[in-house]
């Protein structure tokens, strides 16, 4: 099949980018779209012309790398799952599809359809782990953990950052991403002595780092590769409430809203 | 000036493990009593580089940091998170015996050297068998979501090549959550303020100093500066190569360079040819494919592997009766049946395509049947364990394999070789040390499945923040800067290597270049070997890499991002490689685990190993461009698994 295909190209982080079409030709329904636009990348450079950038690593979906919208939609049509993980079978011969990378202002494009995600480590750095420093673990069969938790934590874990969340979200935010962490950590025995400060240092950098907060569009879970629930969303409030309410030695508050009034004991 | 470590080496030299005496039970104890210790005042005095943040790099950047020195972490990742550690699949080993079917830390370690087809060191093997058990303790505790029992405890499963069931898993993606664990303890010493993280850069040299490693020239990916950094101690984590065949399971970006270029000054590489095959991945489509996907051997627990009995039986498999099938896996190998070590059945399914008994389309398939598994243990049942595979298949070929046998071929998975490192997984640089994939490992001709996350945490988190400090604290320094002379001199050298890409303006892609050094090494240096072929490499690598040299086409320049200007670096390096790598397999005239000479087996087509010629590893050593590299050994002795021929009949 053949295709027209309108890229977003940008040669820097400080240059303005414009929309480029380029024909695409011979397209096998078998390909991956990446593989799609590895044929366009291969003809670009024969022609003398810079071939287009994106990110991509594993092309199994696990990676996280790959990610750009297909005509406004994140990862492109089909539900759960990766750009790399789509297949040509899923258009049709003459289709024109608009390629963009993710837009958000924590997100800055650094090239064509890449972006900076770095602000995803930094909320992680604010408390996204478990303090266990090597060789202080005790037996593993010693920490019994509800296999209901454990499947729970896995669900959430199961995030690879890819960073859909925030491009799908009208106000650009990072809860889905950041309540997928807090419920992964926060649901197992090993992460409750540090679950509350765990909650409010990744709430608070995540407002850091400029990303919107969440009005319930649920935009998030429709755009999520791994499937990643909007009831963690919840979760995280509940997380929140909880953090502020319950009595600690420094009141907590004071990192997500300063001024708020909490109990300190 | 640099190259002194080298051309003082010239003639072959018997290596020297640093194994420590004793019993093999007491070695790795031993060892670390004799070790020295740094205090902890002095510790944040020396500076560690840790290039590569897989589990490895990021396991051991963690520790390391933890401990108190001053850690440099390199990736050319966005996030450590993206390593290709992520897209392991199936589990890790521990020798846990929590199913009390008769493992223990010398099972382990005796499935391991015989799985390695005894081409591997025993102390080594011992090691990582006893560090195996803390390793499952340490990701337990960070919060590792490993599969469960109802009861709350961790269950475990059987994988390829063993009879009891000592794998963890984590449902099909076992790697991403060992590695989210390694990651947020690394982010947690980033935090911390012990580890400085340098993302999107990429080493592209080793700076040697008075025959010791003591920096590393490195260009960022974004803005394309080329930067000098020194360290007292350098720790390449940096992964595999078996993209040098295009082919391949790997992560698109996994490549050669760090420890190539290591090798150049003068480390040796180890077992350049031990590749793996891995029997379960989606066969090839078109001309377009870019990566081969990997199905999780665990599927080889419950699958049932098969082709027609009859060549060129183009009916569909539900119309094709079980006295019409051979399920010749189980026929050959009556006691592992479906669970054979990868390296035989990757050969048992290449063979009974070349008798023309393949299926699907271009007739280099065999079947990976759930029928039986369905109806034994009912769909759910198979959902709850494969579900996230299944759908893997499904996305990529549009059948349901709940309903029809999936289709698979084998693919390069996992090289086994990488830089040759003693017993303190230091190489023939001082103070270069090499951890994981990169490494020669512990593994021997042939992996079994899930010890690769089981090798890459027990380098990370235990061995290296053991050794490293003992070669800190036993070694003398000269404090070293990046103002020394052999900075500027690698540097340059980077640079001008830079430019002469870009300036060639030849009419190739670089991708065309790797496609067809990956076609001539998958058929010549793949799963079966011979003289005759290894000669034609060997003959056309070099003429494939002067056309490279003066007909590639890198578009762009290097003020900044430009990722035809990434993988023309790591191509050309790959095509230095592929030669070394077809040299070692000509010279090892004996079929032994991955590596398949057809001149060597035994009269029913098993590998036939020469134990009395090659027990040994073998390690290389960099002569010069036009120069052939000079064999080391390093003889092998079994004092505890007495090498036999393996069976799994
Ligand atoms: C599809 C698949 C499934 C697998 N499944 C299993 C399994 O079930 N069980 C099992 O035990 N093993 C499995 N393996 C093998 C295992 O995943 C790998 O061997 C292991 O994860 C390698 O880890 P590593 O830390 O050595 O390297 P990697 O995870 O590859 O990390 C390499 C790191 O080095 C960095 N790097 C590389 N070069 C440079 C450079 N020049 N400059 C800067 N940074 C650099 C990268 O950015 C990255 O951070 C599987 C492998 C594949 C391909
Ligand atoms: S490339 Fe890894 S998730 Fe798409």
């Amino acid at each position: 099949m053949n295709l027209t295909l309108r890229i977003w190209r940008q040669k820097g982080a400080n240059t303005p980018g414009e929309f480029v079409t380029y024909p695409v030709h011979n397209v096998s329904p078998d390909m991956s779209f990446l593989e799609m636009l590895d044929v366009l990348n291969e003809e670009l450079i024969v022609r003398g012309e810079e071939p287009v950038s994106f990110e991509h690593d594993c092309r199994e979906g696990i990676c996280g790398s790959c990610g750009f919208l297909i005509d406004g939609m994140t990862h492109g049509p089909r539900r759960g799952t990766t750009v790399c993980q789509l297949h040509m079978r899923s258009f049709q011969d003459g289709d024109e599809l608009t390629l963009e990378p993710w837009r958000a202002s924590a997100f800055p494009v650094l090239k064509d359809l890449i972006v900076d995600r770095s602000a995803f480590d930094r909320i992680i750095q604010s408390g996204g782990f478990i303090s266990a420093p090597t060789g202080s673990a005790p037996e593993a069969n010693a920490i019994l953990v509800p296999k209901e938790s454990s499947d729970t934590a896995f669900d959430a874990a199961a995030c690879i950052a890819c960073g859909a969340c925030v491009a799908a979200c009208p106000n650009a935010s990072a809860m889905l991403f950041t309540s997928a962490k807090l419920t992964h950590l926060n649901v197992l025995p090993q992460g409750q002595p540090e679950r509350d400060e765990r909650t409010v240092n990744m709430v608070a950098a995540m407002d850091r780092e400029g990303f919107g907060s969440c009005t319930n569009h649920a935009e998030c879970e429709a755009a999520c590769p791994k499937l990643i629930p909007l009831e963690f969303i919840a979760r995280m409030n509940r997380y929140v409430y909880r953090a502020l309410l319950r009595p600690h030695r420094h009141p907590l508050a004071e990192r997500i809203a300063p001024g708020a009034p909490s109990r300190a004991r | 000036m640099l190259d002194t470590m080298i051309s003082t080496q010239a003639s072959p030299q018997t290596l020297d493990a640093r194994i420590p005496p004793g019993p093999i039970e007491q070695k790795w104890d031993r060892a670390r009593f004799d070790m020295k210790l740094v205090s902890r005042a002095n510790r944040r005095k020396y500076r560690v580089i840790v290039v590569g943040t897989g589990l490895a790099g990021a396991a051991a950047a963690a520790t390391l940091g933890e401990q108190g020195y001053q850690v440099d972490g390199f990736s050319f990742h966005d996030s450590p998170r993206r390593a290709h550690s992520i897209a392991a699949q199936g589990g890790i080993n521990a020798a846990k015996n929590y199913r009390n079917d008769g493992d223990s830390i010398y099972r382990l370690f005796y499935d391991t050297i015989k799985g390695g087809d005894f081409r591997a060191r025993e102390a080594n093997a011992y090691r990582l068998a006893q560090l195996s058990v803390e390793i499952i303790d340490q990701c337990v505790a960070q919060g590792v979501p490993f599969a469960r029992e109802y009861g709350g405890l961790l269950d475990t499963r059987s994988f390829g090549g063993v009879q009891v069931e000592r794998t963890f898993y984590a449902r099909g993606q076992t790697g991403q959550q060992l590695l989210l664990g390694a990651y947020q303890a690394l982010e947690r010493q980033i935090s911390a303020g012990s580890v400085k993280m340098h993302t999107r850069s990429e080493m592209l040299d080793l700076v040697v100093i008075d025959g010791k490693a003591r920096g590393i020239i490195v260009r960022n990916l974004v803005t394309g500066a080329i930067t000098p950094h020194a360290a007292d101690v350098v720790v390449l984590a940096t992964g595999g190569y078996a993209n040098v065949y295009y082919l391949s399971t790997n992560a698109k970006a996994s490549n050669v360079t760090a420890i190539w270029r290591a090798h150049r000054r003068g480390a040796l590489f180890g077992n350049p040819c031990f590749t793996q095959i891995h029997p379960t991945c989606i066969p090839v489509t078109g001309e377009h494919q870019s990566k081969l996907t990997l199905m999780s051997e665990s599927l080889r627990n419950d699958g049932r592997v098969w082709v027609p009995v009859k060549k060129g039986d183009t009916r569909p498999p539900g119309a094709i009766s079980d006295a019409e099938r051979d399920y010749y896996l189980e026929r050959r190998y009556p006691s592992f049946g479906n669970l054979v070590p990868r390296d035989v059945a990757s050969r048992a399914a290449k063979e009974v395509c070349d008798a023309g008994r393949g299926v699907g389309p271009g007739g280099y398939g065999v079947y990976l049947d759930f029928r039986d598994a369905i109806n034994r243990m009912g769909r759910d049942a198979v959902q709850e364990k494969y579900g996230n595979l299944f759908e893997i298949y499904e996305r990529i070929t549009g059948e349901n394999a709940y309903d029809v046998p999936m289709r698979i071929y084998p693919a390069v998975h996992y090289t086994m070789g990488g830089l040759w490192v003693d017993y303190q997984l230091m190489s023939t640089i001082p103070g270069l040390f090499v951890g994981g994939e990169a490494n020669f490992s512990d593994q021997g001709a042939n992996r079994l499945g899930a010890s690769a996350l089981m090798q890459g945490l027990a380098d990370g988190y235990f061995i290296l923040p053991a050794t490293v400090p003992n070669y800190l604290a036993s070694s003398r320094f000269d404090p070293v800067n990046t103002a020394h002379p052999a900075f500027r001199e690698v540097e340059d050298e980077v640079r001008r290597r830079t430019e002469a890409l870009l300036a060639t303006k030849g009419k190739r892609t670089v991708d065309s270049f790797h496609r067809e050094l990956g076609r001539l090494m998958w058929d010549e240096c793949g799963m079966a070997r011979s003289e005759s072929g290894l000669r034609k490499a060997l003959a056309r690598i070099p003429e494939l890499r002067e056309e490279f040299r003066t007909d590639v086409r890198v578009p762009g320049d290097d003020g900044g991002l430009n990722q035809s200007l990434e993988k023309a670096g790591r191509v050309a390096d790959f095509l230095e490689l592929a030669e070394l790598m077809c040299t070692d397999a000509l010279h090892r005239s004996e079929s032994c685990g991955g590596h398949f000479r057809v001149e060597s087996q035994t009269p029913d087509g098993e590998a036939m190993r020469n134990d009395e010629e090659f027990s040994y590893a073998a390690a290389w050593e960099w002569t010069g461009p036009d120069n052939a590299p000079v064999l080391h050994k390093e003889p092998l002795t079994f004092d505890y698994v007495h090498p036999t021929q393996r069976s799994y009949k």
